[in-house]
């Protein structure tokens, strides 16, 4: 880039983009970086509801917190349950939208746009109506019972059973995550040049080989970008569990995200942000781990 | 890839086609059960269609009785005020970011990106703490303050504004412009599809926020329409169904008109930037 400073120095031209930011800058102070060192100054502390109005007359317990967080039943119980949404649903989402990129990819011209349009519309639905909606069609008597029933099959208790509870919030996760891991893929595949798939064919590969072969490594970007963002977006799940189940039946929905909210709701300040900073901590070794793994393949 | 095999078309037509018709199926059984009576809801087999389209009961007891005219009337306050604040903010920080060279720029950057990747619920206990201390608790001011020029809103803007000459704006210096000139006079009228990609984007955040306000809104006066809706929702002792799914279709209307007419500022916004 050329010198721009040639008028009034650069000097000015700096002092005019730290005012530029500044707003930017002011709500990030704010609203992230202080509220992240202050989450971590009070995991250290006995901090509860009554301490709110006069945050610095709080007792220092050092790890006491993290040590009561980590061995509680309720959190490691929280944290197995993220694990199952985190091991189920991103592989499934990812799959079935890597199938519909590669779907809309395929050399299809008619309908096209439509088909995206469907299949990324759970994206941009408001969750609270989401939830509002899976709660009306699964419930024991609901549209999809029967519809089952007229298939002559015995519905299960979706929301109201334990196991099948994670299932039907997966199932919800799932339906508004797949339309993003899509247009990403779709984005990924349509940056792949035409002649390196007619070079292939002209080899005669058959079309899995090329698959494999050729597009799932040109797709890695793509892949690692999409793994790494539902693994965190799975890693904080809380709307859909919150609202399609409250965490219930018997906690088996009750993600780590829920158990800070109800710590916080409780007024165990401390033990939520505690809790809160494992997860941070997770999610960073996550996507760490995923980065490592995935620049390894190949 | 030529030369496809017309039964392979058609297959792959079909299945396309069920999963769509799988994928909408919640938006079919919305439309229908917000025109059905609690009657209608309760009965076993329950009919596909409701009896009568034109009952409007469900919407009427909510906007006369529920109080969802003040749930919309907060949520276009909190959309509009947060959509403006993020277009005049986020493009004034992503022109100085990408045309404007100062020291530190790269740390305005890393904030950027550190503030798009640390997990919400990390935050929102300090940051309530940090309202409470504004005095801002059950106002529309504290559900707004902490989006008001969001991470993501930069970033597309940063990107965006890197593909403006820097010949144009040279010339406008040269000319003895000030860099307000250039900004609001050449700046903004080139990025005219990014403003629109950042307005929507920052719309479909802050018509859709929840965890936020259902902590800052303490009572209905303050509520946002997914929060007076997740409150009516988990109050109910026996549920409702008629009513809970045509305030779902209120809360989803506006977000599905937008998208039918300017999908293609939303798929940009995810295409940029691989984040919602």
């Amino acid at each position: 880039m050329a010198n721009v400073g040639t008028r009034r120095g650069s000097s000015w031209q700096a002092a005019t983009a730290w005012l530029f930011v500044a707003p930017f800058l002011a709500i990030f102070l704010v609203f992230t970086a202080i509220p992240a060192l202050v989450a971590l100054v009070y995991s250290f502390t006995d901090m509860g509801v009554a301490d709110i109005r006069h945050p610095l007359e709080v007792d220092f317990t050092f790890l006491d917190t993290f040590a009561r967080v980590l061995t509680n039943a309720g959190f490691l119980k929280s944290l197995w349950t993220t694990g199952i949404f985190i091991v189920i649903s991103v592989p499934l989402t990812m799959t079935i939208g890597l199938i519909l990129a590669l779907a809309l990819n395929s050399g299809i011209r008619r309908l096209r746009a439509v088909y995206r349009s469907a299949f990324y519309l759970p994206v941009i639905t408001n969750i609270v109506a989401a939830a509002v909606i899976w709660q009306y069609a699964f419930t024991l008597k609901g549209p999809v019972n029967t519809f089952l029933g007229s298939l002559g099959l015995l519905g299960p208790n979706w929301l109201g059973d334990p196991n099948m509870a994670i299932g039907t919030v997966i199932l919800l996760t799932t339906w508004r995550n797949v339309g993003t891991c899509m247009v990403l893929f779709l984005a990924g595949l349509q940056a792949i040049p035409e002649d390196v798939y007619e070079a292939a064919a002209i080899d005669g590969a058959s079309a899995w080989r090329r698959f494999l072969s050729m597009t799932l490594p040109l797709l890695k970007p793509a892949t690692v970008l999409v793994s790494v963002l539902m693994t965190v977006s799975y890693m904080n799940i809380f709307d859909e569990p919150y609202l399609l189940t409250k965490g219930g039946p018997l906690s088996a929905t009750k993600s780590v995200a829920l158990w800070v909210y109800e710590q916080f709701g409780h007024g165990n300040i401390a033990a939520a942000m505690a809790g809160s900073y494992v997860m941070l901590a997770i999610v960073v070794l996550l996507g760490i781990l995923q980065l490592r793994l995935l620049s390894a393949w190949r | 890839m030529s030369g496809k095999h017309p039964l392979r078309t058609a297959l792959l037509y079909a299945a396309l086609t069920l999963v769509a018709a799988i994928v909408l199926m919640p938006f079919v059984w919305v439309l229908f059960g917000a025109f059905k009576t609690q009657g209608e809801i309760m009965a076993a087999p329950g009919a596909w269609l409701p009896q009568d389209f034109s009952n409007l009961a469900n919407f009427a007891e909510l906007f006369e009785r529920r109080q969802f005219g003040t749930y919309m009337g907060n949520s276009l306050i909190v959309s509009a005020f947060t959509v403006a604040s993020n277009v005049l903010f986020s493009s004034l920080a992503g022109y100085a970011l990408a045309k404007l060279p100062f020291k530190g720029s790269k740390l305005v950057f890393g904030c950027i990106l550190a503030a798009m990747m640390i997990p919400y619920i990390a935050l929102f206990v300090p940051q309530f703490f940090i309202i409470v201390q504004f005095g801002l608790v059950n106002t529309l001011a504290g559900i707004v303050l902490p989006i008001a020029v969001m991470p993501i809103a930069v970033f597309i803007m940063r990107q965006f504004a890197d593909s403006v000459p820097d010949e144009l704006l040279e010339a406008a210096r040269l000319d003895g412009a000030g860099e307000f000139r250039i900004f609001f006079g050449i700046f903004l009228p080139l990025v005219g599809p990014a403003i629109a990609t950042v307005a929507i984007i920052t719309f479909l955040n802050s018509w859709n926020y929840f965890l936020w306000p259902l902590i800052v809104a303490q009572d209905q006066g303050t509520y946002t329409l997914p929060v007076g809706l997740a409150v009516a929702s988990q109050a109910a002792r026996s549920i409702d169904y008629g009513l809970l799914l045509a305030g779902a279709i209120v809360v989803l209307l506006p977000v599905l008109i937008l998208f039918l007419f300017l999908q293609k500022y939303f798929v940009r916004g995810v295409a940029v930037t691989g984040l919602k």
